[in-house]
């Protein structure tokens, strides 16, 4: 339900819950993801992968594999251009093509346990899985750096021999991809005038974005140079430039037929298997298709940094805060790129600080090259944030929400990088926490605690395109090239149907392929509704534009002289009869031809977004097991375009947020081999493990955005880990400080607090 | 996976045949939900898979207040916990067998072949100890019986030769004022592997313990019978002292691994946990039935 | 050993005939050899829930079972739910209660959650959770799933009703 909806435009169609266009063939499994895809003569791909974190690759065989009946075409790094260093963007974070090329195939070194090294067509996948026995890779062990600790310490073994950074210069060798410095004001001076100062180190655990689909690719390569991907994927036009890029062939030869997605939450916004479908394809001359199992994708796809951060912030007694420093290392895997940049630009962005400074690291480890994954590296960031903006509360008396408002961010408040924010949410979603019935009613019972946590995530615009075609009876269709993994088609379809007056079950929502629809950047970020929406609102304005150009010839007026409102055509002056859309369509042709409305954007000044989450928990102080028994959301949507779709965003992000909160983590053992690689042990919320998940969508509208829309899709998962660790210690009173907070850790806090160990209490 | 050769005898004759004849190249298939994830994997790689579920003796589960339960290998966990009188009866070993997995997992899975698996974690195994259950093997040399405990030799490895089948389980009829009781801990709430499981079955006279067993799951090479602690409650008195101190006993024979599930202090000190925990219920049950 | 073999069984109420190799799951016969792709693959380990299928009126994971071993059973898969263009109480639940984001868990939970209605008609929010713990979704967070299959069993959507 909203809460607070200040000054929006009455809407008929935004606002309202039509069931999405899709749903049927969802519900019907009739809908196509990329595994689905079948054609005819098609081969089946398989990758092999390495079993070392850190080896030198001194020689691939494959002629015994080649051997084996059904084996059709076997690749490696040597059927692949070598790509200089050079960074494009993609998805939200920018990519190094030679790193990108390198991950996809391993080029003389095997920077993680399931680096891909090699791939095989064969007629069945069985074959192909068979096959790989046969390929012999001869590698020569290095010793592994699993922890930032590890990788940044003096001595350490050098993963990427030629990484440099601006810091230690040309000619030194490090682990450190790189060191940004956000800073303002004075700490020292705003340390000096605290009365409360806390200090924690936080260390937070490697967690995967747990999509139920695998990754997938089809990829069919023409004798005419022309390839198409099938794909699951959260970027389209991604695939398209950086599968050129890395097969070395002009981006206009591919066309990249997005299939409906299984999740993404980031994950899905760079390149695995595309191109390698399209380069077995071209050895081949048959279609390709490539697909995950679990344990590659656990093993092998951008899972988020883990990683280590110092957080030290004062306060005075009377709850203001004075001053943050802040430490914060982040692991970025074989590759660097790590959302350590997004972690500091988040951390402590809910509050107005005068002083602050924030070191961050990108540091190489050999882990798998980290991906995106929803408001990446803030979720982290708050979890050490956040929970010492609890213990200041505390120590200055203050109710946690009343001391959030109090040094809430509000219009004019400086961002940490950027300029001040526009009119924000953010002291509204703390409040409707503090409103709530959950933070109203009263929690009772031996060992159960109330934790309350907010969290930020800047949301992105970038480039999207749309096209609003009118048909013969009257009903329309949007098109644009935003792939929908959580029902933004159904939004398109909404906001059509507003501005062209129609049901919204006349609006027929498309996601097209590469080449016919113009330029549009990822499904993520949060940008879709807003950006794409964007395009999406302007095209069909566009469509109206016309739309009135064509009754002004019939009404021999000017344009400027016709109305169009609530579906119908007229005019401001008299002796015109109204037309609806299904009237003047059939005129369309004799007045210059059919109607399509097009706009493309890119959205600049797009509104960040925050959400509050507050949480009851249950500790069992025998077991350190956590019980989740309420959770609510407050989160700041600007204007919602199809309320249960934004409530869908906001559970789903608190679900994976508990989930990295409670239970997971990638275990890696000594040599560096992820032990935990299947969903058996890596443990994601069941149904059976949550209650129902409350939300309060406040509306706060954008300024600037015709709608008022702000981002949604992310930062719901930001402030669970903080908020559970909040309510843990109002339950038991031990701070949390490793994310998960897992059993056995909260174990060893409460008897640690008891002044007893694991070991004693055992024994008692 | 590779290649695999599929039969499926209608008799348990044919099946001990093949299966003698296949020797380390075959291994029988139940439920599938160990061993076809193990095929994929590659850990286990037999040429010929026999599937047993065809077999009378195998999927036959009854229940005689004089003979007892006899739990065909073949049956799947859902019948187990879907069957009144074992709920009534053996309410510990129903509730592990309700602890398997999912729903899906337990339509499939049985308890003799979770058995078979030889995983020392798993839950329905510590279950059947407590209650003293037995294992009807049929092979080439003809048939035996072995006690549950000493069915399992190594991670992975049963008492069960080239040739050999596990029938049935048989478990004897309660005696009045007895009980059972299961329980593990997992982080989640369901779909994991126990990090510790425990069984425990008393046969109470009057406030006296007059038998006790005590068994361990995941926290040895396999699932235990902790005999000193069993034994440490017989004649006694079943209060507070008596049971932190089966509970102590309990913690020292196990011998608990760290792995990625738990530390082995964190094993240690959840045995002690749920050992209380179980004899508490086990009592409860006991003092009523 | 690559030898294929003619297994009959009914699905979704009609006898089926198909071949495949004993290696093949029920989950690769139904998707690559039968062109059903409602039922998908997410983990091949039994820990999503996302192939879902009822056997013999029970839910089970089609990725643990072979396609040889479902000889003389009955299968309902996805594609059998709805009754021509009817859909049935689960569907149209779902698609109310926007149950669904990505959708790739969604033949799954409502395979599992006809198998529990069909057993249970009316269960609690309790026993719809732990009925269906067995399925992994990581967009919704399952609140307007089991709202859904709450919605559904009130307006009698077990076949018992």
């Amino acid at each position: 339900m909203a809460a607070t909806t200040e000054g929006t435009r009455q809407f008929r169609v935004i606002g309202t819950r039509p069931i999405r266009h899709d749903g049927v063939e969802k519900v019907t499994g009739a809908a196509r993801y990329g595994a689905d895809y079948a054609f005819p003569g098609m081969l089946f791909g398989r990758v092999l992968r390495s079993p070392h974190a850190h080896a030198i690759i001194k020689s691939i065989k494959i002629d015994k594999a080649l051997k084996l009946a059904g084996v059709k075409a076997i690749v490696t790094a040597a059927d692949l251009p070598e790509l200089p260093d050079k960074i494009e963007q993609g998805g939200e974070l920018p990519i190094n093509l030679h790193h990108l090329s390198c991950n996809i195939l391993a080029r003389g070194k095997a920077m993680y346990d399931g680096h891909a090294v090699a791939a095989v067509a064969a007629t069945s996948p069985h074959i192909a899985e068979e096959a790989l026995r046969l390929i012999e890779v001869d590698y020569e062990v290095l010793p592994p750096m699993m922890t930032v600790e590890d990788a940044m310490a003096p001595g350490a073994a050098i993963l990427l021999p030629a990484l440099r950074n601006k810091e230690d210069g040309p000619d030194k060798q490090t682990n450190v991809a790189a060191h940004v410095q956000f800073k303002r004001g004075d700490v020292k001076d705003g340390f000096a005038k605290a009365d409360h100062v806390i200090e924690r180190t936080f260390k937070t655990a490697m967690v995967h974005q747990g999509y139920i689909e695998p990754h997938n690719a089809v990829g069919i390569y023409n004798s005419d140079g022309h390839a198409t991907i099938y794909c699951s994927t959260q970027g389209s036009f991604v695939v398209r430039s950086l599968s050129a890029a890395v097969l070395g062939i002009p981006e206009g030869k591919i066309r990249v037929v997005p299939a409906e997605i299984g999740g993404g939450f980031g994950g899905k916004t760079t390149i695995y298997l595309e191109p390698l479908s399209v380069l077995l394809s071209q050895k081949t001359g048959h279609p390709v298709k490539m697909t995950m199992n679990r344990a590659e994708v656990l093993r092998a796809t951008g899972p988020t940094s883990g990683g280590t951060i110092r957080c030290k912030m004062g306060a005075t007694k009377d709850g203001k805060i004075v001053a943050a420093e802040i430490w914060m290392a982040y692991e970025a895997g074989g590759f660097p790129g790590s959302p350590v940049p997004m972690g500091a630009m988040c951390i402590v962005a809910p509050y107005d600080i005068p002083n602050i400074v924030i070191d961050a690291y990108d540091v190489v480890v050999n882990r798998p090259k980290t991906a995106a994954y929803r408001a990446p590296g803030a979720t982290n960031a708050a979890f050490a944030s956040e929970t010492i903006v609890n213990e200041l509360a505390e120590k200055c008396g203050i109710d946690q929400c009343d001391f959030r408002i109090l040094n809430g961010a509000h219009e004019g408040t400086p961002q940490t990088a950027g300029p001040p924010y526009k009119r924000i949410g953010m002291i509204e979603t703390v409040e409707a926490i503090k409103n709530s019935p959950h933070y109203k009613s009263k929690l009772e019972g031996k060992n159960r605690g109330r934790g309350v946590a907010t969290g930020f995530w800047f949301n992105i615009g970038f480039q999207s395109s749309a096209m609003v075609n009118i048909h013969n009876d009257g009903t329309a269709s949007v098109v644009t090239g935003s792939v929908d993994i959580g029902g933004s088609r159904a939004s398109m379809a909404i906001i059509t149907a507003e501005v062209l007056g129609l049901d919204v079950n006349d609006v027929r929502p498309l996601i097209a392929d590469t080449d016919s629809i113009g330029y549009t950047d990822v499904t993520g970020g949060s940008r879709t509704t807003v950006a794409t929406g964007l395009a999406v609102y302007e095209a069909a304005q566009d469509a109206v534009r016309q739309l009135k150009e064509r009754a002004a010839k019939l009404w021999e007026k000017k344009p400027e002289e016709v109305e169009f409102s609530n579906g119908l055509l007229s005019s401001k002056s008299n002796g015109v009869k109204p037309m609806s859309i299904k009237d003047i369509v059939p005129r369309l042709g004799r007045t210059g031809g059919p109607i399509t409305g097009r706009a493309t954007v890119n959205a600049r000044g797009v509104g960040p977004a925050f959400a509050s989450t507050c949480v009851d928990v249950e500790v069992d102080p025998d077991t350190g097991k956590v019980t989740i028994l309420r959770a609510t959301i407050a989160q700041d949507a600007g204007k919602a375009v199809h309320p249960s779709y934004v409530e869908g965003q906001m559970q789903g992000g608190t679900v994976q947020g508990l989930g990295w909160a409670l239970n997971e983590e990638y275990f890696y053992d000594a040599k560096g081999v992820l032990r935990n690689s299947g969903l058996l042990d890596y443990r994601m919320p069941t149904c059976l493990d949550l209650p129902m998940i409350e939300t309060c969508i406040v509306e706060v509208p954008a300024p600037g955005h015709p709608i008022g829309s702000r981002g949604v899709g992310e930062v719901s998962i930001v402030p669970p880990p903080a908020a559970v660790a909040n309510a843990i210690a109002n339950a038991v009173g031990v701070r949390m400080t490793e994310l998960p907070m897992s059993p056995g850790r909260v174990l060893k806090a409460i008897l640690h607090k008891e002044g007893a160990s694991v070991a004693s209490a055992a024994a008692d | 996976m590779h290649a695999i050769n599929y039969e499926a005898p209608k008799t348990l004759k044919d099946a001990v045949a093949l299966l003698a004849q296949h020797g380390e190249k075959g291994r029988p298939l139940c439920g599938g939900t160990d061993l076809i994830i193990q095929l994929r994997a590659g850990v286990r790689r037999p040429d010929f898979v026999v599937d047993v579920k065809k077999i009378t003796e195998l999927t036959h589960l009854s229940y005689d207040a004089k003979k007892g339960l006899r739990l065909g290998a073949a049956v799947p966990a859902i019948e187990v916990c879907e069957n009144h009188d074992l709920k009534r009866h053996y309410p510990g070993l129903v509730e592990a067998a309700h602890l398997i997995g999912s729903n899906q997992i337990q339509t499939r899975a049985s308890v003799g072949g979770n058995l078979c698996n030889g995983s020392p974690a798993a839950d329905t195994t510590p279950a059947l100890i407590a209650l003293g259950a037995r294992a009807r093997v049929a092979g080439p040399k003809g048939e035996r019986e072995v006690k549950v405990e000493d069915f399992c030799t190594a991670p992975g490895r049963t008492v069960l030769a080239p040739g050999e089948l596990l029938v049935e389980i048989l478990v004897d009829a309660p005696k009045p004022h007895s009980a059972d009781a299961y329980l593990r801990f997992i982080p989640r709430n369901e779909m994991d592997i126990a990090v510790v499981g425990v069984g425990s079955w008393l046969h109470l006279d009057g406030d006296k313990v007059s038998a006790a067993r005590i068994s361990l799951g995941a926290v040895a090479a396999t699932p235990l019978f902790a005999a000193k602690a069993s034994e440490s409650l017989v004649g006694k008195k079943l209060d507070d002292a008596a049971i932190d101190r089966a509970a102590k006993l309990a913690i020292e024979q196990s011998s608990p691994i760290d792995d990625m599930r738990g530390t082995a202090e964190f094993r240690r000190h959840l045995v002690g946990v749920l050992t209380k925990r179980t004899l508490h219920i086990a009592a409860e049950r006991a003092r009523k039935a | 050993m690559d030898h294929k073999t003619v297994v009959e069984t009914t699905i979704n109420g009609e006898r089926m005939e198909f071949l495949c190799e004993p290696r093949q799951s029920l989950l690769e016969v139904l998707r690559d050899v039968l062109g059903m792709t409602g039922s998908k693959e997410g983990c091949l380990t039994g820990d999503c829930g996302a192939c879902s299928v009822i056997l013999d009126g029970r839910a089970m994971c089609s990725c643990l079972m072979l396609g040889v071993e479902a000889a003389g059973h009955k299968i309902e898969t996805v594609e059998g739910l709805a009754q021509g263009s009817k859909l049935h109480p689960l569907q149209q639940k779902f698609l109310e209660n926007a149950s669904l984001q990505c959708g790739i868990c969604t033949p799954g939970f409502l395979m599992s959650a006809k198998a529990l209605l069909d057993h249970n008609p009316h269960p609690t929010e309790a026993e719809i959770r732990y009925a269906l713990a067995g399925n992994l979704c990581r967009c919704t967070g399952y609140d307007k799933i089991v709202h859904a299959v709450l919605e559904a069993s009130k307006a009698g959507a077990s076949k018992a009703a």
